[in-house]
């Protein structure tokens, strides 16, 4: 029998940050960070505002640095640490082994939504019409009017920008897909669009590492919930 | 295929007593866009100059695979050499404009020059090629016989783009090349560039003392102080999660890069 091996596995990761315009203080984020994700199910980070949940999915992403510890992603070619990988290597684990949903979707000036969305998948290899054809079907499944697909994101509202950043991160086949509050500013019936999207990447065996407040939401889509409060840093614990 | 395109190990300028920069090592391959950032008199420019083999460094090297696929240092190079690098292989956006471009004479005769010191000869072909790069530029190309002078700053630039990439270079330098355009038009400009260094697999060294523009170019960045690279990584690991003192001053000191 072989072991199933995770497709992302967190060991004793420490965050903290060093202010040195502020004298060198230093806050701790977290602290033994420790956590498996496999491939089909979705893992959700619990815990309180401040937590340092969104934290935990930049450092799997490498946008933050880390400490201490291991943050193994098992990619095509073997498992790359992110926490001490060369920037060369986390670039190639985005473009082809992981995903990212952020809160936010970060504009770039006078790129079209439709282009916006592609990017991910062009990057992969896509042949284009096949990627079009992706992006076409997810905007319309997230209710994004087709007459905004060729406008830049810039002006659209909140919600609208939201939608594209989730189309945008789920257009392309990834192994772990990091997902941070994609529900946030979403109505009832696009949430509900974005659940099945997610249980759609569950059953085509993606494993999914999220941050959901909707608990409503939450509660359907996750496979299991890490808390996170217990990675809490212990200063003044006994 | 994944071998470095340019390798720089342990460079190291002195102009006198006065440091340009020191102990820089760093390598780029095709298709990467890195930035250099760091305020004036950080050792940016010096460090560009020297990649370009020129002036020699104090010490260190600059390894180039050249298009044979031959490793050679830059700075063991002829000056006949080098010229050939400069004509064919490299690119160099300035900030200004009128340092990168001649004044005098059309925009199309700005673009076809490149090509004819590569061997072009056919006037036909020439002129077919700096239209195309005009409109890959959005330049109108009914105004192909100007001169630069009657263009606009951000039309200038990217006239100065196109002079630089029809001869299919595979390494662009670039000086602070959004630097004095409006912010409209700047963005504009760095929409182009993320398309072209896209579609033509460019490596591309970028000095900018705009954190912004780096965000949006590079894949990795470079933070220069006092002539020395004071931390290195993912742009946007380092502008997100600064580690120094100096970054984290440089990443306070802007709004939302």
């Amino acid at each position: 029998m072989t072991p199933i091996d995770p497709i992302l596995r967190v060991e004793d990761v420490a965050k903290s940050f060093t202010m040195h315009l502020r004298g060198g203080l230093s806050i701790p984020v977290v602290d033994h960070v420790a956590f498996e994700v496999f491939a089909g199910e979705c893992v959700v980070l619990g815990g309180p505002s401040g937590a340092g949940k969104s934290s935990i999915l930049k450092m799997v992403w490498g946008n933050y640095g880390v400490d201490r510890g291991r943050i193994a992603v098992a990619g095509p070619e073997g498992v790359v640490d992110v926490a001490t990988a060369e920037p060369r290597e986390v670039l190639a684990l985005r473009r082809s082994v992981m995903g990212y949903v952020s809160q936010f979707l970060r504009v770039v000036p006078r790129v079209a939504t439709l282009d916006v969305v592609m990017e991910p998948a062009l990057a992969q290899g896509l042949d284009p019409a096949e990627a079009r054809a992706r992006a076409e079907a997810l905007l319309t499944r997230l209710n994004v009017p087709e007459r905004l697909w060729s406008l830049p994101p810039a002006t659209f509202s909140g919600g609208e920008q939201q939608r594209v950043n989730i189309a945008r991160g789920l257009i392309a086949d990834v192994r772990l897909l990091l997902l941070d509050e994609p529900t946030a500013s979403l109505d009832a019936a696009n949430r509900a669009a974005v659940v099945e999207l997610i249980e759609a990447k569950k059953a085509a065996g993606t494993a999914l590492l999220g941050i959901f407040h909707d608990l409503d939401v939450r509660d359907r889509v996750a496979t299991r919930i890490v808390d996170v409060t217990g990675f809490a840093t212990r200063r003044d614990a006994a | 295929m994944t071998a470095s395109l340019l390798e720089a190990q342990g460079l190291t300028k002195w102009y006198g007593d006065r440091l340009g920069c020191r102990d820089v090592s760093f390598d780029i391959r095709e298709g990467e866009v890195l930035a250099i950032v760091g305020e004036s008199g950080s050792g940016k420019s010096t460090l560009l100059s020297l990649l370009s083999g020129q002036p020699a460094p104090t010490s260190g090297s600059v390894a180039y695979r050249m298009r044979d696929g031959s490793i050679r240092d830059l700075v063991s190079l002829s000056e006949a050499e080098r010229r050939f690098l400069f004509r064919t292989d490299w690119g160099f956006v300035h900030q200004d404009a009128a340092k990168g471009l001649r004044m005098g004479v059309s925009a199309g005769g700005n673009v076809g020059e490149r090509l004819m010191a590569v061997g072009a000869r056919h006037y036909g072909d020439i002129r077919a090629a700096a239209e195309d790069w005009l409109e890959r530029v959005e330049i109108d190309v009914s105004r192909i016989d100007e001169k630069p002078t009657a263009y606009s700053g951000g039309m200038r630039q990217r006239l100065q783009i196109a002079r630089n990439l029809v001869t299919a270079p595979r390494l662009v330098f670039m000086d602070e090349p959004t630097g004095g355009l409006d912010v409209s038009v700047q963005a504009r400009l760095l929409d182009l560039l993320r398309r072209l260094v896209a579609d033509m697999g460019l490596a591309v060294i970028v000095v900018t003392h705009d954190l912004a523009v780096a965000r949006l170019l590079s894949d990795r960045i470079m933070v220069m102080r006092q002539g020395r690279v004071i931390e290195a990584g993912l742009t946007d690991r380092v502008l997100d999660d600064p580690r120094e003192a100096y970054t984290q001053l440089l990443v306070s000191s802007i709004l939302q890069p």
